[in-house]
């Protein structure tokens, strides 16, 4: 690959619907969105262990790598699985302006995913406290690769080359879609090890669903479903992302002194607004031609709750901004809007679920 | 009314558990340390666990603890821990313990659980107290 001047001063969105054009200048804008830096200048920052021990998955310190790397390759997935030429029906039958902006929420989904897998992920590696840790952390790259991969699959399906080109040019344009990026690239190139956590758990956990959004709200209209399996699968991918690196986040806090933990409680709170804000902005910017940004705010405030949460701290938004629409609760969790609180009924009337068969083999019962 | 619960080293649970004003027992982290003993009306909080291809969705910490039939007489009913995220797999090892022992699913909460939750289950649990109490089969 030919590594180039950057073409605009953001990072892009690896265009794998066009793997025909190798002139897309990408590695360098991965190291550095600075295009006065040249790539010498970003290999000499980057920073190689010296010695590495054979990783021994027989002496775990931490049971949680052991958890989630099973977990994370349990849930292993490709795209070529989902069956998403069924969707091409459903596709034509949305206007225009909603094929725009489903493309370009999938451009804007594809530019996170591309800099987690390439950029994001990677920068935990030298940080990791355990040899399973930068294992799991492989494995989280190599997944959002994975993703930022898929959404190519949907547009090679569903669309035209002329119609995703548009698309990734307009990601490379988006002034809210750049300073996401740009806000979490400064981060993940910063020198605090909890700071880099703090971004990686706030793009994994709240920065993806302004996008997330979208498919679900074609879902629940019986729009796009297959296209919908899909997402679901990387959303299930992106809470284990989150959950995961919250804890190594909550991990490092423990052995920090009390002035410190308050700087990075500030820090995540004063994070959190700043792409809060942008992700308003973004919002408005993609939604309000349809009609949708209240109903996706919504959705963002329970995330945002949802990312702190991760990261250990109380949930920010009060339940009147967080009250999710019942049928974007029910695309993402089927079974979620129905009222499961016993405690607020009489109890008298709640049904016992039949007894089923359950896949433990060791219950004696 | 008595909690009995499960939390893995993340704490998610342990920190839902602890803003509750019931009084909580945790079962033990390890699987292979001995279970609690438990001879009073109690509801079991349980997160999901893995749920993938690889394991089964209830604990095994929790299995080992209602395999224990004293135990399971006292079990009134299950509240979830998990996250919607998981799709058709949020709280899925509360739904599973409740079908298996004939309880009710109470409650399903997320992550460390808001405000809202905590009202909601100690409010629950002070209602669950004064009314009388049907336990699992």
């Amino acid at each position: 690959m030919r590594i180039g001047p950057p073409a605009s001063c953001g990072l892009q969105a690896a265009g794998w619907a066009r793997t025909h054009d190798f002139r897309l200048p990408r590695r360098q804008h991965v190291l550095t969105t600075n295009s006065t830096l040249g790539r010498e200048k970003a290999l000499e920052n980057l920073t190689l262990a010296s010695h590495v021990d054979a990783i021994n998955w027989n002496r775990v310190v931490d049971p949680i790598d052991d958890e989630v790397w099973d977990r994370l390759t349990g849930n292993f997935w490709l795209p070529e699985k989902v069956p998403l030429s069924n969707d091409i029906q459903s596709w034509a039958t949305l206007t225009d302006d909603e094929k725009t902006l489903t493309m370009r929420v999938f451009t804007g989904l594809t530019l996170l995913d591309t800099i987690q897998g390439t950029v994001g992920a990677i920068s935990l590696i030298p940080d990791a406290v355990t040899p399973h840790e930068e294992a799991v952390l492989t494995n989280i790259a190599f997944m959002e690769s994975v993703h930022a991969k898929s959404y190519s699959s949907i547009f090679s399906t569903l669309c035209s080359t002329k119609e995703i080109d548009e698309a990734f040019r307009w990601s490379r344009e988006n002034k809210y879609l750049q300073s996401k990026a740009d806000i979490i690239l400064s981060y993940y190139r910063g020198d605090d090890p909890l700071k880099r956590k703090v971004a990686s758990t706030l793009l994994e956990s709240f920065l993806f669903y302004s996008g997330f959004y979208l498919p679900m709200y074609w879902s629940a209209h019986a729009k796009l479903t297959n296209t919908a399996d899909l997402i679901r699968l990387i959303i299930r991918d992106e809470a284990v992302h989150g959950y995961y690196i919250g804890y190594k986040y909550q991990k490092g806090l423990e052995s920090q002194p009390e002035e410190r933990k308050q700087e990075l409680k500030d820090y995540t709170m004063n994070l959190m607004f700043e792409l809060y804000e942008n992700e308003v902005a973004y919002t408005h910017d993609l939604y309000d031609p349809v009609g949708l940004s209240e109903d996706c705010k919504m959705f963002l405030h329970y995330n945002a709750n949802k990312a702190l949460m991760n990261l250990g701290y109380e949930a920010m938004f009060p339940k009147e901004v967080t009250k999710v629409n019942p049928a974007i609760l029910a695309a993402l969790s089927p079974g979620s809007d129905e009222n499961h609180d016993f405690f607020s009924g009489s109890g008298s009337s709640y049904v016992i679920g039949k007894a089923e068969n359950t896949e433990d083999d060791d219950w004696d019962f | 009314m008595l909690l009995v619960y499960f939390s893995a080293n993340s704490e998610y649970t342990h920190r839902f558990v602890a803003k509750l004003r019931h009084p909580a027992v945790r079962l033990p982290t390890l699987t292979k340390e001995p279970t609690l003993r438990v001879d009073e009306p109690f509801v079991l909080v349980t997160p999901t666990y893995g749920a993938g291809r690889n394991r089964g969705a209830v604990p095994k910490q929790v299995i080992k603890f209602l395999n224990v039939e004293e135990n399971r007489r006292h079990l009134v009913g299950v509240i979830g821990a998990g996250n919607t995220n998981f799709g058709m797999d949020y709280c899925r090892a509360a739904f599973k313990v409740a079908a298996k022992c004939q309880v009710p699913l109470m409650y399903r909460v997320e992550l460390l659980g808001t405000q809202e939750d905590v009202d909601a289950v100690n409010l629950g649990l002070d209602k669950l107290c004064a009314s009388s109490l049907k336990t699992a089969m």
